[in-house]
């Protein structure tokens, strides 16, 4: 296997995760294209990895998704509050920090 | 089966979780169902799983399963649920002026593939990448043990923090 | 600690790498620290069903701590003697703890005379604290709570004064931390305290992270080792660059500033106030705050290369302590509250104790921290029998004529503030003279030698000791002398309250006769520099501790050290007998009703800044602390109360207002024909500006990816 089939097919996903992240307008669709990119990181850490026959990679990965897993926890959490004050979860409508 | 098949079945195995990972991906991101979406990002998650067993990962494959699709999706549909956005296609889950995203990802898109190309061209990965669950576990233990210790705490915090946030009171 | 034993386990089957054999005691030191941890956690699961809520194991483990600490002072002299004048090895014992990334982290205690020293002092004043708390406390909701942290503290600290490396260093220093934090608030329901705990916690975190990249950089810097004898070796051999060891050196002062509260960031000291009184004295006086005087005079070789103590006239370190000591001493002038007094009292001390390792004087530094802490303890727990007694800590609402009703309280206060003021042959008289002749700054009158010629510091150092007696006069004038003006009447405390009072105000009068002068004409030779001898490391070539220039003790300069301590003395006392005799006639009995502060512009405004404490308070929570530690400090109850939309909502309506007022005033000038150019082209800016700040988190992230995009592609490109 090529390294690079990996390494592009991880690119697209994480362009695909940004263009969530950025178009998105429901905060829940916009944390699940957050773990999209996560996950493409991950895909090219655990490629790397192999690459170098080191088991850096996966440890690395491993961290990530645990670390995802307290960031979805905590954004949740945020979005449950948003939630609860403003009844809406619409992120255009989040703007207070307006100039 | 020879050598040569093997790697021919890998990649044709490759091909077809690349093709379902990026249908799910980009359905994830434009379904106007909220819960289609949570299903399209088990496919996607799965997907990613099935890689990393490819890749001879198969510790983080496994905790890929179990923490993502088990745990993280379901958090995920609970918080559909609790922020009560409609079960089914909805109005309004996207920006109305779509192209600066798409320009964006696209930005992004070219750029990384163009790095990766140039970088690595057509570099093999080794014939054989597996690693097994034990090594992983004594990097963990050994190298990594600072990390992990941290991880954990981070964990901690996450989990007081996501507490002290969502509370009512 | 608590894995201690069973490390000692491990040891006895052999994996033990054991560096020196010293006596038992001497070898055997963990177990000090590891009793009063078992009593931590004894009294934590059965304190409350003990017939005493579990101070009665405290009490026996800090004891049992005591005998063994005497045990290991005995053995450490008899060891000193036995060299003959040699430099003495430091007693190490250590274990691999565990091993990460090829770095071997261990676990073992260092035994030399300063360890020593501390030990002897920290158990003491711990003993007697447990003993003294067992009347001040009684009947406490948190009774056996309060006793469980008391031990958690001693263990604590211990294990830091014994730690082998720097991060047993760390761990040491984090837990004396959060022992402070949970006794400072140990009467949490009211306000001021938890806000009080948690300022002390926040403004050690300040100084913690120089202690973590201190500790870093050492680690590098010497070749990947923790160990502190390693690492002062390496740095007094000039295997370390200087700039790597000034860092570290600058680093760990952080850490210092915050832990031994100097100045700048000495103000949660004085806060730190609000937790129990026997708090205080064990911690706030005695112990923790000296751990970052200990850290220096633990890394001292890391301290000495990289501030160039030897043969320089100023450094960062002589130069804190020089300001705190005056900072403290001016700002202990205004406090009612006896025991701020005593707060900015011990404030001013310790930056006397960094001044003299500042300025090489090393020896005098751990024995001022040796005398003082007997001293400054005493203070303490009078002042806490005398709030016992008057159920306040204001010395002019609630104090006054207390003499008469305390007599024990009173000549104990007395007898420790004159030791505090430095009179001889009080305690606090041979160590802070000491640390003024160290300076080497006497040089004008003949010269007292020294590592070079700190006058600037012998002069702050002073008029610290002319305030300190001073406003040691106000101090005891106002609480034990002229009329009563409290309620009720106040009678003298227990006997499980003057007990300790006493002994340690026998050690404040004693504790200085442990290192008299060398060429003291009037003992004979063998009774000088005891002190000294056992505690300082004998230099030798290729040692872990900086070969120091000592200073010549000086006749002259103490007898005008002894005159500029009475003519301070005096004035104060001159003042309050002027007080006296209006107060019988009638007059105010706290103040002159026509003092230089009411009749003398100058004098007022300096009395206003010491009052607002050189407005230090107001920078940090004002300026500072507003936008970032206000919020986290009230955050939590703030947030549970009000939820995140009224944060948003105020941020919001907050930038709105001031929007508006930009606007307004912009857009009237405007209008007024007052076409001020500068100002329209910045509003213009701003308006551009103010279109990008749209408050969309996606656009924010938009920008985010593609700059940083671009960015990548530049490097791409480039390289």
């Amino acid at each position: 296997m090529l390294l690079n089939q990996f390494l592009i097919l991880s690119a697209v996903l994480f362009a695909i995760g940004v263009y969530g992240v950025l178009a998105r307008r429901n905060g829940v669709l916009v944390l699940m294209s957050i773990e999209l990119i996560l996950n493409a990181v991950n895909i090219n850490l655990v490629a790397f990895g192999s690459y170098v026959s080191s088991v850096s990679g996966e440890v690395f990965a491993l961290f990530v998704i645990t670390v995802a897993a307290a960031e979805v926890g905590v954004g949740l959490a945020i979005l449950l509050l948003l939630y609860r004050n403003r009844r809406s979860v619409d992120l255009s409508e989040a703007d207070l920090m307006k100039g | 089966m020879s050598v040569l098949g093997a790697l021919v079945a890998q990649n044709v195995a490759f091909g077809v979780i690349a093709a379902i990972m990026v249908f799910a991906a980009i359905r994830l991101v434009t379904t106007r169902n909220v819960v289609h979406a949570a299903l399209f990002l088990v496919v996607t998650l799965g997907g990613v799983a099935a890689l990393f067993l490819l890749m001879g990962a198969e510790f983080v494959g496994i905790t890929q399963i179990l923490v993502y699709i088990g745990a993280v999706v379901v958090l995920f549909l609970f918080g559909i649920m609790l922020t009560r956005t409609r079960i089914g296609d909805e109005e309004g889950t996207d920006h109305a002026h779509r192209l600066p995203a798409v320009l964006a990802a696209a930005l992004v898109a070219t750029v990384t593939i163009y790095a990766v190309v140039a970088g690595f061209g057509d570099a093999e990965l080794p014939a054989d990448t597996r690693t097994t669950t034990a090594e992983v576990a004594d990097s963990i233990f050994s190298t990594y043990i600072v990390p992990f210790e941290a991880v954990s705490v981070l964990l901690l915090a996450a989990l007081i923090g996501a507490i002290a946030v969502a509370r009512r009171d | 600690m608590v894995k201690l034993p069973s490390i000692g386990v491990l040891a006895a089957e052999g994996t033990a790498e054991i560096v020196q054999v010293g006596g038992w005691f001497l070898s055997n030191v963990w177990i000090i620290p590891a009793i009063p941890a078992a009593s931590f956690f004894a009294i934590l699961f059965f304190g409350k069903r003990m017939p005493r809520g579990g101070s009665e194991l405290g009490i026996a483990a800090v004891a049992a701590s005591l005998v063994l600490a005497l045990c290991t002072v005995g053995q450490w002299i008899s060891t000193v003697n036995g060299a003959h004048g040699a430099a003495v090895e430091p007693v190490v014992n250590r274990w691999t703890w565990w091993v990460a990334g090829g770095v071997d982290f261990q676990l073992g205690t260092l035994v030399d005379g300063l360890a020593v020293a501390l030990l002897f002092v920290v158990t003491a004043v711990s003993l007697l604290v447990h003993v003294y708390s067992t009347d001040y406390v009684a009947g406490d909701v948190r009774y056996t709570h309060f006793f469980a942290f008391l031990s958690l503290f001693t263990a604590s600290m211990l294990f830091f004064v014994l730690a082998e490396n720097t991060i047993q260093m760390i761990v040491g220093w984090e837990l004396v931390g959060v022992c402070s934090f949970v006794l400072i608030g140990h009467w949490w329901e009211e306000k001021p305290n938890s806000d009080a705990a948690l300022k002390a916690f926040l403004t050690n975190r300040v100084g913690d992270v120089g202690l973590l990249v201190g500790v870093s950089v050492l680690f590098f810097a010497a070749g990947g080792t923790f160990s502190i004898l390693e690492i002062n070796t390496k740095a007094l051999g000039g295997e370390i660059g200087h700039t790597l060891l000034l860092v570290s050196a600058l680093c760990l002062l952080a850490a210092v500033i915050s832990k031994s509260g100097q100045f700048f960031l000495h103000t949660w000291l004085p806060d730190a106030m609000a937790g129990p009184t026997p708090v205080s004295a064990l911690i706030h006086a005695a112990t923790m705050v000296v751990a970052g005087v200990y850290l220096v005079a633990r890394l001292y070789g890391v301290f000495f290369e990289g501030m160039v103590i030897a043969g320089s006239s100023i450094n960062a370190l002589a130069l804190i302590g020089g300001l705190t000591t005056l900072v403290g001493a001016s700002l202990a002038f205004v406090q009612n509250d006896i025991k701020r007094v005593l707060a900015y009292s011990t404030i001013s001390q310790l930056g006397y104790m960094v001044m003299a390792l500042g300025v090489g004087a090393w020896t005098a530094a751990v024995f001022h921290l040796f005398t003082h802490a007997f001293f400054k303890a005493c203070l303490f727990l009078g002042s806490g029998s005398v709030s016992h007694a008057v159920h306040s800590f204001d010395m002019k609402a609630d104090m006054g004529g207390l003499r008469r009703h305390m007599p024990h309280t009173y000549r104990t206060f007395l007898i420790a503030s004159l030791a505090l003021a430095g009179l001889p042959p009080l305690a606090g008289f041979w160590s802070k003279d000491e640390i003024l002749a160290g300076t080497g700054g006497w040089g004008v009158f003949g010269g007292t030698g020294g590592n070079g010629a700190y006058t600037a510091m012998l002069v702050m150092g002073m008029v610290t000791a002319a305030l300190t007696a001073a406003y040691m006069t106000r101090c005891v004038y106002l609480t034990f002398f002229g009329r009563y003006r409290g309620h009720g009447h106040p009678h003298e405390s227990g006997r499980r309250i003057t007990v300790p009072l006493w002994i340690l105000a026998v050690f404040a009068v004693g504790a200085g006769w442990t290192n008299l002068p060398k060429g003291f004409q009037i003992v004979p030779k063998s009774w000088t520099e005891q002190f000294g001898h056992f505690v300082e490391p004998a230099a030798a070539e290729g040692f872990y501790f900086p070969k120091i220039a000592h200073a010549t003790p000086s006749w002259t300069l103490a007898i005008v050290s002894i005159l500029v301590v009475l003519a301070g003395g005096g004035l104060a006392f001159g003042y309050y007998a002027l007080v006296d005799r209006r107060a019988k006639a009638g007059g105010p009995a706290t103040e002159l009703a026509d003092g230089p502060t009411s009749r003398w512009a100058p004098a007022r405004l300096g009395h206003t800044l010491l009052a607002q404490k050189y407005y230090l308070d107001h920078l940090y929570t004002g300026i500072v602390a507003k936008g970032t530690a206000g919020p986290v400090a009230r955050g939590a109850y703030w947030f549970n109360q009000h939820g995140i939309d009224e944060v948003v909502n105020q941020a919001g309506r907050k930038a709105v207002a001031a929007g508006h007022v930009v606007y307004d005033r912009i857009d009237q000038k405007v209008i007024d024909g007052v076409v001020n150019t500068a100002g329209a082209a910045s509003h213009g800016a701003g308006e551009e500006l103010r279109r990008m700040q749209t408050g969309k988190v996606q656009q924010y992230a938009g920008v985010m990816f593609v700059a940083s995009v671009v960015l990548a592609a530049a490097l791409i490109l480039v390289l």
